[in-house]
């Protein structure tokens, strides 16, 4: 007879890691199964983490958890090739504990989460693959490795394999991913010394800043770019929607966007000298509301990235992430505590708690934003050239009256977009966000 | 337009791998296809890694040893569906020092 286990996990990022650890908490004989050398090996982001959903899990993490920075300014900056507009919000409440986000660096952050989790009691075996799901009809009873006993048997199995989510996509619970709901972000990370990140971007000691970036840096695709200071080192990367790669007629290769922004007059500086160290490409599910697939069934739930929780609208997603492991493994432990079996009838719990909490409100609130965003690129390839050439008008000092220039800047916003488009445009946005 | 030479090489030299020699996780199912049928060949600009790329015939051909495991050639070959994709076995392909 295989070994029985109350719950499987299969993945080690956030969302893994939580529904791991929370469950194993509660006295639950968990399995986790992780296919990197060691959990985080496989894993990419930014990366911010947001506190409060951490919080939640693990309150006193700031004791020990590896965190870069945290930070206290957030930038945005509206790009052309040769120039930015850009917008600063710095406050002096977020540099006072418990601070709200923090940089981190994946790779050494998930591997801390996860010795949290087998200080739980969940039992974690690293470098192995789980090649596909062991069902019995619709119900799923284990999963099978391609390594080891092979098969192992659980009353619910938690996916938590990521963004490709292709144990799912096998079994059928959903098809492939479309190409205009994913983002393929590509970035770096340089290192340089502490006091030199501190010096150039105007901070102090474990005190970050986060630039996000639009306009020409993305070539029109819709998509942006971000710079996140680190404690020794700067995070640079841009992604764009993955349709829009595929559809540039320029045939422009993820590198050479990310090489073009490094090399921007307003960037380069910034990270001038630092030692590239690592360079890694991932996907990022951007559909929203109505991309996420259905999340349980008999015997099984999704989490995180595999069910495509990701707000883009905010850069979220590790902390949905981290919400939608907790309630999956907070709707396992209610199950196992009432004697109930893991069917799709029990388990329409997690999908209930999903729509009441943060997750679902905020991708509802932004349902439309996918779409408006798609069939709007004058936003991404318009509007960046318009603001950047509008602030060099009004602010160089040329001996042409105000009078003039400001009708000149009205005239080029006109010229581009019509007062119709303007109008449109306008509207499509406060549709969006509202 | 796209002037600027790139050495992804060079970007990928400063990764970490563990390459599961003579297994690549990822196959082009039917080559006829990628020269006969696809006219893009997308794979070969839009692969991050470059792992894929176009010959003087029309043929493309794919490497996996610098395969950053996102899936973007697997997502974007929705005509075609030719490509066959897997993760590594447990414990190979690249494995990120800071991710």
């Amino acid at each position: 007879m295989p070994e029985q286990f109350d719950a499987i996990v299969v993945g080690a990022g956030p969302s893994g890691n939580t529904a791991a650890y929370t469950m194993a908490k509660a006295g639950l004989k968990v399995l986790q199964i992780e296919r990197g050398e060691y959990p985080g090996s496989k894993n990419v982001q930014g990366a911010i983490l947001y506190a409060d959903a951490l919080e939640k899990i693990i309150p006193e993490f700031r004791d020990d958890a590896p965190l870069e920075r945290h930070v206290i300014e957030q930038r945005v900056w509206v790009m052309d090739d040769q120039s930015f507009v850009g917008t600063h919000f710095r406050s002096e409440d977020y540099n006072k504990p418990p601070y709200n986000r923090y940089t981190i660096i994946r790779a050494q952050f998930d591997k801390w989460f996860s010795t949290k989790v087998r200080e739980a009691g969940a039992l974690l075996i690293c470098e192995t693959t789980v090649s596909e799901l062991i069902m019995d009809g619709d119900t799923v009873r284990g999963v099978r490795c391609d390594r080891g006993g092979g098969e192992v048997y659980a009353d619910v199995v938690i996916l938590a394999d990521g963004v490709n989510s292709t144990l799912a996509r096998k079994a059928g619970f959903h098809g492939e991913l479309p190409a205009q709901n994913v983002a393929l972000a590509v970035k770096e990370i340089l290192f340089m010394p502490e006091e030199t990140i501190q010096a150039r971007f105007n901070i102090g000691e474990e005190e970050g800043v986060v630039i996000e970036l639009m306009g020409t840096v993305t070539e029109g695709m819709v998509g942006t770019g971000f710079l996140y200071t680190n404690k020794d080192s700067l995070t640079i990367g841009v992604g764009c929607m993955l349709s829009d790669f595929k559809a540039n007629p320029n045939r422009t290769k993820p590198y050479e966007l990310l090489e073009k922004l490094k090399r921007h007059p307003s960037i380069a500086p910034l990270i001038a000298g630092g030692e590239m160290k690592e360079y890694c490409a991932h996907l990022i599910p951007e559909g929203g509301f109505h991309a996420i697939p259905k999340v349980f069934g008999d015997g099984w739930m999704i989490v995180g990235d595999s069910g495509g929780f990701v707000n883009a609208a905010h850069r979220e997603g590790s902390n949905l992430a981290m919400t939608t492991g907790r309630l999956a493994a907070e709707t396992v432990i209610a199950a196992k505590a009432a004697g109930k079996a893991m069917s799709a009838r029990t388990l329409k719990a997690y999908k209930d708690a999903l729509d009441e909490s943060f997750v679902m409100k905020d991708l509802h609130k932004y349902r439309d934003m996918p779409q408006v965003l798609h069939s709007s690129p004058q936003f991404f390839n318009t509007y960046p050239g318009l603001l950047t050439g509008a602030a060099k008008t009004l602010f160089t000092v040329d001996g042409v009256d105000k009078k003039t220039k400001e009708r000149q800047i009205f005239g080029s916003f006109k010229a581009a977009r019509r007062w119709s488009g303007l109008f449109s445009d306008a509207f499509k946005l406060l549709r969006a966000f509202r | 337009m796209s002037t600027l030479a790139v050495n992804v090489e060079e970007k990928l030299f400063q990764n970490r791998y563990k390459v599961d020699a003579g297994r690549p996780h990822i196959t082009i199912k039917d080559a006829a296809v990628c020269s006969n049928t696809c006219r893009s060949q997308a794979c070969t600009y839009v692969c991050p890694a470059a792992c894929y790329k176009s010959e003087g015939n029309r043929m493309v051909t794919l490497i996996t040893d610098g395969c950053l495991e996102c899936g973007s050639c697997r997502v974007i070959c929705t005509e075609h569906s030719n490509v066959a994709w897997e993760y590594p076995r447990g414990g190979h392909g690249v494995l990120f020092k800071f991710g």
